[in-house]
């Protein structure tokens, strides 16, 4: 029976991998014989500039479309009042990518069988996965609703199309006829200047920047991700070329989940500033530094031992912070590098803090109630911190490099390291004391995209991308000592990313 | 034999994947890098090459300006007057806002301020986030596609004189320079655009077109300082219904006009002020002349 199921799954193979090769010549030829370069979606459509003008390779923003962001999605050519537009113009863009993709995870823990029934024991094994799969699809329409006043809205969806709103807001530009007066509202991206949603990757952990989303191993603050979409107000101020930028955010500690459903009553400031420098052939540099400062609650009032939402208090602080820089070595060649030091409260650091269990996305997947197994921990009156305990910290960097052929073929590469500094100890390792490589990350991407055609009503890219993870001490533990293990996983993409 | 086709299969997908860039390549090819590329401008300190700008106007501009520099983009076929006025054609050689008189070539630096400055109420934005290298190679780009440039010189740049007091003998001096010179025929008494000959005007390619209004705040086309408002007088925008004056108003009197206009303007300025306080009224078209 076993014999027969795996030659069965040798032919499903075999007609896929043919299958595959076939689709990709086909691909092949259908892109080689696509036209030049034409290029815009929403705003483009509006303003008839190609996707180029704004788009180092879309979705990232080269400086010009950095511009036109900062300015409130106005060219500031007089035009920008939706009055002047078509009446039928309607600013609304979807993006989804099919893809296909294969992922492979070193260390799972799987039951064991003897002859054909669970027998109670388990291995640690590699688990490798392949298949054709949908990403999510993103609604963006953003735009003016009158001059220097604007909008974004962006209702996103998972891959089964449960949707959350990922960003909702509204700006006010240029008040007192100045660029360094706009403030937003809303649901928005901090101001990262390598932006993540504007990421030029795809797979799983390459799709998202580690730096911005580093947790120690135990820690219980969601809320110093950077790279998440928050709630709250932002200023931002700006020379009239771009060069030099500052913001200053304040947004509930809520990691952008709505309802005041977590930490409510605890806010986190997010500030940033660079300066650009115009180097000739060079091209424009731009150094400038973030730092983001919060509270967020450890403490929740509880009805019947769950904890209430809206409830949190006993806040504890958190930091962030760090340094940026965009070069560019000509035309061709650029290199972001993002550093971050980060540190938690020590009650964070033993798992305090969120006391919801979320999906990431702004919802609740679970409440739970304390200290039932698995679930959050929380800082209730007369509660004590294990002996050793102490506040995390750690230090991470992001390089990410990209060789643009055209405006149309873009190379990426990116290399991101996590090293804990400090580690939380206490009940994190069980009272003993952590190893003090617990929880580092090194991971590396590569792959590029190619738009095969671009126009100012809808933009393809042929996506293709692998990526490396590789995290100390967050493997299943050995079976056998006990010992905490390394896990590594990677991951190869091939989509076809469009947006309409 | 399903081995063998398994093997070949693989190979030629393979192969695919690592073609694709080369599809790139091949739509550059296709990009016309051939013509003039030794084209060269001068900005200040700073020499910019044609062939330097290849990519940053593929990028940036193509998309309106066409492949050739005739205007003739992809974007051009939605552009129309009044909303918005088609992309220039490079090829012409005859470019609105320029420091030199009316007819000759126009200044690399003026080139470079156009690329720099944007223009309103148009779909050409400021482009002031490009380095000043990137932006002079692209003055020398827009230069290798017109005939002109390689047989002919720039004018000299006009001279400005220094730019005198603001009183109210001047605004009413400008308000008779605007009433001889009859410029309210086509922006209005008021300045509003509104003018007899308004809406019959076009272009040198026979394109309808509008004049300046003056009053809905927008900023003129070539600048906004004083000193660019009177260039406009003196030089004339090439290629449009409005013409140099440089024959006809004296270097004194186009200072006054600069002024006059001000006071049409919906920015506060001492010009509206002194209106104001003058109770300036607009010229009247059925008036003598000289009593307008």
């Amino acid at each position: 029976m076993r014999v027969s199921s795996r030659f069965h799954l040798r032919n499903i193979f075999q007609f896929a991998t043919s299958f595959a090769a076939v689709a990709l010549v086909l691909a092949s030829v259908v892109l080689t014989c696509s036209p030049p370069a034409n290029a815009l979606p929403a705003f483009a459509r509006k303003y008839g500039l190609r996707c180029s003008a704004c788009h180092e390779s879309w979705p990232m923003l080269n400086y010009f479309g950095q511009k036109f962001k900062d300015n409130g999605y106005q060219l500031m050519n007089d035009r920008d009042a939706p009055i002047w537009q078509n009446p039928g113009y309607w600013p609304v863009v979807f993006r989804i990518t099919p893809i296909w993709h294969r992922v492979s995870v070193g260390k799972v823990q799987v039951d064991t069988y003897t002859n054909g029934a669970p027998d109670g024991g388990q291995a640690v094994q590699r688990v490798s996965s392949s298949g054709f799969d949908l990403s999510g699809l993103d609604f963006h329409t953003g735009g003016t609703l009158e001059k220097n006043i604007s909008f974004y809205l962006l209702p996103s969806s998972d891959p089964t199309g449960a949707f959350h709103f990922e960003q909702v807001f509204v700006r006010f530009d240029n008040i007192f006829h100045s660029s360094w007066f706009n403030f937003k509202l809303g649901r928005f991206e901090l101001d990262n200047l390598l932006s993540e949603k504007r990421i030029l990757t795809l797979t799983g952990n390459g799709g998202v920047y580690q730096t911005y989303h580093f947790i120690p191993v135990g820690d219980g603050n969601i809320f110093g991700q950077i790279g998440d979409n928050q709630l709250g107000i932002e200023y931002l101020g700006h020379s009239a070329d771009d060069r030099t930028r500052i913001s200053a955010s304040l947004v509930s500690s809520s990691d952008g989940n709505v309802n005041l459903s977590t930490t409510a009553n605890a806010y986190t400031g997010f500030f940033t500033g660079s300066q650009a420098f115009d180097l000739g052939r060079m091209g424009v540099q731009r150094i400038g530094f973030y730092a983001m400062a919060g509270q967020a609650s450890t403490y929740y009032l509880t009805q019947g031992g769950v904890p209430l939402g809206g409830s949190g208090i006993g806040n504890r602080s958190f930091s962030r912070e760090g340094f940026v820089g965009q070069f560019y070595f000509g035309p061709h060649v650029g290199l972001t590098v993002v550093t971050q030091h980060g540190s938690d409260n020590v009650w964070f650091g033993q798992g305090y803090g969120n006391a919801e269990a979320t999906d990431g996305n702004g919802g609740t997947t679970a409440t739970c109630s304390s200290p039932t197994p698995g679930c959050p921990l929380n800082n209730v009156p007369g509660t004590t911190l294990a002996s050793g305990a102490q506040a995390p910290s750690w230090n991470g960097v992001t390089f990410e490099g990209h060789y643009i052929y055209s405006p149309q073929l873009i190379f990426i590469s990116r290399y991101e390291a996590e090293r804990m500094s400090q580690q939380a100890n206490g009940d994190v390792c069980g009272g003993a004391t952590c190893p003090t490589n617990l929880g580092n990350i090194s991971t590396y991407t590569i792959g590029f995209r190619y738009n095969p055609f671009m126009t100012s009503r809808a933009g393809l890219a042929w996506h293709n991308e692998y990526n490396w993870l590789h995290q100390d001490g967050t493997g299943p533990a050995n079976l056998v000592t006990g010992a905490l293990t390394n896990i590594n996983t990677s991951e190869i993409l091939l989509g076809l990313d469009f947006d309409f | 034999m399903r081995t063998r086709l398994r093997k070949w299969s693989l190979l030629l997908g393979a192969a695919a994947v690592l073609a694709l860039p080369l599809t790139a390549w091949a739509q550059l090819s296709t990009f016309d890098l051939e013509k003039a590329l030794n084209a060269e401008s001068h900005v200040g300190n700073l020499t910019g090459h044609a062939k330097d700008a290849a990519a940053p106007y593929r990028r940036y501009c193509v998309g309106c300006h066409g492949t050739l520099g005739d205007g003739e983009g992809e974007n051009a076929a939605w552009m129309e007057a009044p909303l918005y006025q088609k992309p220039r054609n490079f090829q012409l050689g005859v470019f609105k806002c320029r420091s030199t008189p009316t007819g000759t070539l126009p200044a690399d630096q003026d080139l470079y301020d156009a690329i720099t400055r944007g223009f309103d109420r148009s779909n050409m934005p400021q482009w002031n986030t490009l380095t000043k290298q990137e932006r002079t190679d692209l003055v020398a780009w827009v230069k290798h596609f017109s005939p002109r440039f390689a047989t002919e010189k720039p004018g000299t740049p006009i001279t400005i004189p220094p730019e005198p007091e603001v009183t109210a003998e001047r605004i009413k001096a400008g308000r008779d320079v605007f009433a001889r010179v009859q410029c309210w025929k086509c922006h209005g008494v008021q300045g509003m655009a509104n003018g007899p000959s308004a809406s019959t005007l076009t272009d040198d390619l026979g394109r309808p077109i509008a004049p300046f209004n003056f009053t809905d705040g927008t900023r003129p086309k070539c600048g906004d300082t004083d000193q660019d408002i009177y260039r406009i007088f003196m030089t004339g925008l090439d290629g449009t219904p409005m013409p140099s004056f440089a024959d006809n108003i004296k270097p004194e009197e186009a200072w006054d006009l600069v002024f006059y206009l001000r006071t049409f303007m919906s920015q506060k300025s001492k010009e509206k002020e002194l209106a104001k306080q003058l109770a300036l009224k607009p010229v009247d078209p059925n008036a003598p002349v000289g009593q307008q």
